[in-house]
């Protein structure tokens, strides 16, 4: 990164509940979100956390950003309705794999049902995959560049890099980023289950010798990154800061991630280069981690092949595990359970790792969470992520210095 | 359309589906403006589809811009329904 980019403020709302706090805790609790084999914020009532008017006019996955959001912006200690800068140098970017699907559904039941004077103005808005961005936007009044990547389960990654990167151009002084999800639909879940990628057992069990596919979660995860000497300057409590960003394409196959990993390792390369780091250097891989058989096999030899005889020696861990695959918002939601694990100095559990797979033989983290181990005095990982489509996004966080 | 279609009827149709929109119950009144309600555009079109079908009567785009206030919006309905 040409210029330092500090985090200021985190949100999350996951099937562990409201709270970047309840992720962490309850995760290195061993707590699990998952039940019937699906991954649900099923304590999460918009009403709680929004106007009335704009929860009616947010689709779930909006609504999930903009809890996340306003618990981010509470914490980075931003006004609900005026960033501490100038408001158009304070960019906006929310990535998602979807979008509002279920308004989709909605919108096409009503229109097969009662034809098109039925069908409501509010669906496409709505729907659009740059709503949730828009309506952060919106709500704490943010002029600067702000859309949507859509780049399927990285989307979540490739917002916080792009917002770091806009930052380090200087086009911003700060962007309020993340990722949100919420595609609990019918279709979804036969959809994926064609594909023979969800799990038949119901069970995330990322890098376990018996891990059959993924479970499908849902919820978002925010993060309030700054510049540096500004976020300083006004006295704001620093919690994390972005080193680095590596992003790469597979170009390989629709779905399938590449046999050896050879693109996400580049990826992981790139993110450590960006950071003008060092495999040594990195205490922690927040894995992708999937429970599908490919991903977790591809993602096993990309860390070797990035970090070589140091892939050995670093926990890897998957939130996968307790909350199932937040698609669109993994990348984030794992971004700020990576903060909270390096603010912490420790490498949370992958929930019910058992069974050791004979090709998969690096350190999982399997029997509840561990002190980091920390060379050089300051906390350091990365936190991997990677979409369907070959779409690889890898991000390198350090504890506050 | 329902025999027992009165103005006052459609007065607290009007009022159930803007507080269904977001609106304060509190602030619903004849002159309250849609503007100082926060009801917008798309709020409209919706009003729109719910007097189609409760009482057949078209609100168009056209006339969207013309309707400042409750009050207005409730003339209209009840002028198209004949009331």
């Amino acid at each position: 990164m040409e210029k330092r980019i500090v985090i200021t403020g985190i949100g999350a709302v996951t099937p562990l509940g409201a709270g970047a706090q309840t992720l962490h805790a309850r995760w290195c609790g061993g707590d699990s979100g998952i039940a019937d084999g699906f991954a649900r914020c099923d304590d999460f009532t918009p009403e709680d956390h929004l106007p009335r008017k704009l929860a009616r006019r947010s689709d779930r996955f909006t609504q999930l950003a903009l809890a996340a959001g306003a618990e981010a912006l509470e914490q980075a200690g931003w006004d609900v309705d005026a960033p501490p800068y100038d408001a158009d140098r304070v960019g906006c970017i929310v990535g998602t794999g979807i979008g509002g699907i279920g308004t989709l559904l909605e919108g096409y039941d009503v229109l097969n049902e009662y034809g098109a004077q039925k069908v409501s103005p509010l669906a496409i808005p709505l729907m659009m995959s740059n709503a949730a961005a828009a309506a952060l936007a919106m709500r704490h009044n943010l002029r600067g560049v702000s859309y949507a990547p859509t780049s399927a389960c990285a989307a979540g990654a490739h917002s916080i890099g792009a917002a770091a990167r806009a930052i380090a151009a200087g086009d911003c002084d700060a962007v309020v980023t993340g990722g949100s999800e919420a595609a609990h639909v019918s279709i979804a879940h036969a959809a994926f289950g064609q594909m023979d990628a969800l799990s038949d057992s119901g069970i995330s069990r990322p890098f376990d010798a018996r891990r059959d596919g993924f479970v499908m979660g849902e919820g978002a995860g925010i993060l309030v990154l700054e510049d540096a000497d500004m976020a300083e300057a006004r006295g704001a409590q620093i919690l994390g800061e972005i080193l680095g960003y590596g992003a790469s394409s597979d170009a390989h196959h629709l779905t399938a991630p590449h046999g050896e990993g050879e693109g996400a390792a580049r990826a992981i390369r790139l993110a450590l280069k960006d950071a003008g780091l060092e495999p040594e250097d990195i205490a922690y891989v927040n894995a992708h981690g999937t429970s599908t058989p490919l991903n977790d096999a591809a993602e096993t030899k990309a860390i070797k092949a990035a970090l070589g005889d140091h892939a050995a020696n670093v926990p890897i861990s998957s939130v996968k595990s307790v909350i199932g695959h937040l698609l669109g918002a993994a990348g984030a939601v794992e971004a700020v359970a990576t903060v909270l694990a390096l603010h912490e100095r420790v490498a949370p559990p992958t929930v019910g790792w058992e069974q050791r797979d004979a090709e998969l033989d690096l350190d999982y983290v399997p029997d509840g969470p561990r002190e980091l181990n920390i060379p050089n005095g300051r906390a350091i990982a990365l936190s991997n992520s990677f979409g369907f489509g070959g779409h690889n996004a890898v991000l390198c966080i350090g504890a506050s210095a | 359309m329902p025999e027992t279609v009165t103005r006052e009827a459609i007065q607290t149709r009007v009022y159930d589906a803007l507080e269904e929109f977001g609106a304060e119950k509190g602030d619903l009144a004849p002159e309250a403006t849609f503007e100082a309600l926060d009801v917008d555009s798309l709020d409209l079109v919706e009003l729109g589809q719910i007097v189609q079908e409760e009482y057949g009567v078209e609100l168009k785009g056209e006339d969207m811009p013309k309707l400042k206030t409750v009050g207005d919006a409730v003339d209209m309905i009840a002028e198209r329904a004949g009331v």
